[in-house]
């Protein structure tokens, strides 16, 4: 039986290939156009929001290119669209294939899905650059904005499950529980974290419920299970299906599975207060995030010996499948920057990482590592499949993909660990006699290489995301087209039934 | 051994049992760490000198929140030697308890903005806020000339009134003359009694140096200048300080 479960995915055969008539695909590949189209726009805000901290003139003494407006432009479009149509197009696609079954609600729920979800992005965007915000970090849309993706998500919800119920597959594919789990908790959060007072129907100003310290609470309880629940828990879901597809293996261990999601989902959701660490919060509830984000090691660990442990026996794929490499190495930073966010997570280390860079490099480690390069493999993978091609129509693109966008991670995230704890470290410094070494600008001109550093870092990046996407658009256009099934009979028997 | 991981069939079977689970699984640590904060009256020290914000100061929080000063300024002052020489007394939650939203922040790109009030002229504020570079050379900040524009107060009732339905205690009198008193607040010679009486120690200024129109640059400044000054530390016992 839990072999059963653990290879369903793979289950091969010419029936598959038959079946795939039948599910939906044509929304998900606008998903997946999208996501590598936001991915871009994602990148190039964030080359030049980096670059205006490095040369202020890029702000352009307008007020719609200030940092303070296009910073959440950046953090959105990378988390919530980029990453957001990732994961709505892999589950949709995830969760027909596991469970045999076509998508609920049919074309149409997919549809509406995507453009709603577009639309979503859209008008989120448009209020940043306007001025229209919350003012609370990753959960900046307006009230409006936030009703329209609650009512959306109900809907994704329905459409999940209701393919999920309609299952042909005894058991839920182990992709789906995380998948799963995403969307209830992200429901969950989005709702908890965004209950605010709307100065009147007409305007687009409200205000927070909760104030002060529970307001900072209740933020960064949404704030690290957006990493935890959307930027983790729906990629391990595409980790632990297209790992597996790619590297034609079962997944490791299917006990593993099970003791990764429970502990996981459980211990992700009491972290949030690292990110209060000495402020104004009640040291009791500091505590307690301190050690369930130590304790959070663990699962995080487990998962990736999961995904890393799939490729036993196929290691030599690495060298050869070039989109696998993507999803390995993503599964690499995944372990790199689980170790570091709990090491972060240690009041004393807090101390001095907290309000700087560091903390920057961190998340980019696990962005552009982890939840990039998963969706890099998983891109790779899908675009042949959904355009029914042979393959990319450049491996040799993906390559250099590849490597253009790991030297970027680490011009950045060295760049961003050097200047935090050098920035850290200068706040505190005191000289012979007592006082300050510092001026706060002096730290702030120290910051400048890095900076420069860390934009260069980000070009790399972005270039090889347009590599990415100049070849997916060449696989879709010019790449070619996979045979007619040979093993007509059997895949025709399946068909009619 | 590990016959539960076998019994773990019938939740992959069964995808209500497996949404209920995971709800209940994912709720139990935002339960314990946020109701007792809400229930908890020692969470909010118990100091005196927080009021609500002037009209004027809200409105210059609202620009403060539009244009995103909380993605390189942090409002929270930690109890470490080196911040509270270099930016004061660490921050009390009471000092925030009537932010909505709170603006703690996360990053110190710039520094610490919890204790400015009054360490700066007006017209440095508005100076610096014009062009950053002219003062401090150094600063990477992005200029804020943009500001030196008529502030549109239309809606000043609607706001304070949905601040006070979120818990903030704004009087029928305070929302009555909410317009009135943001031109009380920009006037250094304006008729300041009424003004004064509503809220205790708000200092009256031509904030962005030209008293004869109500900018947003006036809004920001006067909420910038407040900062940090509501709680008198002379008069705070440690036992007032003391959180659960």
């Amino acid at each position: 039986m839990a072999a059963a479960t653990a290879t369903a995915a793979l289950a091969p055969g010419q029936a598959s290939r038959a079946r795939e008539a039948t599910y939906v695909e044509a929304p998900i590949r606008a998903f997946a156009i999208a996501t590598a189209f936001w991915g871009v726009v994602g990148f190039l805000m964030g080359v030049l929001i980096a670059t205006q901290l490095a040369f202020p003139l890029l702000n352009l003494d307008l007020e719609w290119t200030t940092f303070g407006r296009l910073r959440p432009v950046h953090t959105s479009a990378v988390i919530f669209a980029f990453g957001g149509n990732a994961l709505l197009g892999t589950s949709l696609f995830v969760v027909q294939r596991t469970c045999r079954a076509r998508l609920f609600g049919g074309e149409d729920a997919g549809w509406f899905l995507f453009w709603g979800y577009q639309f979503f992005i859209v008008m989120a965007a448009l209020g940043y650059v306007l001025g229209i915000t919350q003012g609370k970090e990753y959960a900046e849309p307006e009230w409006y904005v936030d009703l329209w993706l609650t009512v959306l998500w109900v809907i994704y919800l329905v459409v999940f499950g209701g393919t999920i119920v309609k299952r042909e597959e005894p058991h839920i594919y182990v992709a789906n529980w995380f998948y799963l789990a995403f969307i209830i908790t992200i429901a969950m959060l989005h709702i908890g974290n965004n209950i605010s007072i709307p100065a009147s129907l007409g305007s687009a100003i409200s205000y927070s419920a909760p104030a002060g310290v529970q307001g900072a609470m209740i933020q960064w309880w949404y704030g690290h299970n957006a990493v935890g629940f959307f930027l983790t828990a729906g990629f391990l879901a595409m980790m632990y299906y297209f790992i597996p597809k790619q590297a034609e293996r079962p997944v490791y261990s299917y006990r593993l599975s099970i003791v990764h999601f429970w502990t996981l989902i459980f211990l992700y959701i009491w972290a949030g207060p690292h990110h209060l660490h000495y402020t104004a919060l009640p040291d009791w509830a500091q505590v307690l995030g301190m050690v369930f984000s130590v304790m959070l090691w663990m699962p995080s660990w487990g998962g990736m010996i999961n995904g890393l442990m799939t490729l036993s026996g196929a290691w030599d794929k690495l060298r050869t499948n070039a989109s696998l490499r993507f999803s390995v190495t993503a599964v690499g930073f995944y372990g790199m920057s689980t170790f570091e966010g709990p090491v972060m997570s240690i009041r004393a280390v807090n101390g001095l990482s907290h309000y700087t860079d560091w903390t920057i490099g961190h998340v980019h480690s696990g962005a552009m590592g982890w939840v990039g390069f998963i969706t890099f493999g998983a891109l790779y993978y899908l675009f042949p499949v959904l355009w029914r091609k042979k393959g990319m129509w450049s491996e040799k693109l993906i390559a250099w993909h590849f490597w253009l966008a790991t030297l970027g991670i680490v011009f950045y995230i060295t760049a961003m660990w050097v200047s935090g704890i050098m920035q850290g470290l200068m706040w505190r410094a005191y000289d012979e006699l007592g006082f300050l070494q510092y001026s706060f600008v002096e730290t702030v001109e120290a910051m400048h290489p890095y900076y420069v550093i860390r934009a260069l870092g980000g070009v790399l990046y972005l270039t090889g995301a347009l590599l990415m996407a100049f070849n997916l658009w060449k696989t879709v256009t010019s790449s070619e087209a996979l045979e007619p099934e040979p093993a007509a009979a059997p895949a025709i028997a399946v068909a009619a039934e | 051994m590990f016959r539960w991981l076998r019994d773990h069939g019938v939740i992959e079977r069964n995808l209500i049992l497996m949404g209920v689970l995971t709800l209940i699984t994912v709720s139990i640590g935002g339960l314990v760490q946020i109701v007792p904060l809400f229930a908890v009256e020692t969470t909010i020290e118990r100091v005196s000198g927080v009021r609500p914000y002037t009209p004027l100061e809200q409105m210059g929080r609202d620009i403060y929140v539009r244009e995103g000063c909380y993605t390189c300024h942090s409002q929270m002052v930690r109890p470490f030697r080196d911040e509270l020489e270099r930016y004061g007394h660490f921050s009390l939650a009471a000092e925030s308890m009537y932010d909505h939203p709170f603006q703690w922040g996360s990053k110190r790109t710039g520094p610490d903005l919890a204790r400015v009030g009054g360490r700066y002229s007006d017209d440095w504020h508005a100076a610096h806020l014009r062009s950053p570079r002219a003062l401090v050379p150094a600063s990477v900040m992005p200029p804020y000339a943009f500001l030196d524009r008529p502030l549109d107060y239309s809606d000043i009732q609607d706001r304070l009134r949905a601040l006070r339905i979120a818990g903030v205690p704004y009087s029928d009198e305070m929302i009555a003359n909410a317009r009135a008193d943001i031109e009380a607040q920009a006037r250094p010679d304006a008729d300041a009694s009424g003004f004064q009486g509503r809220y205790a120690r708000a200092r009256q200024a031509a904030f962005d140096g030209d008293p004869g129109r109500v900018t947003e640059m006036d809004a920001l400044v006067a909420y910038l200048q407040m900062l940090g000054t509501l709680v008198d530390f002379r008069d705070v016992t440690p036992a007032q300080l003391r959180q659960p």
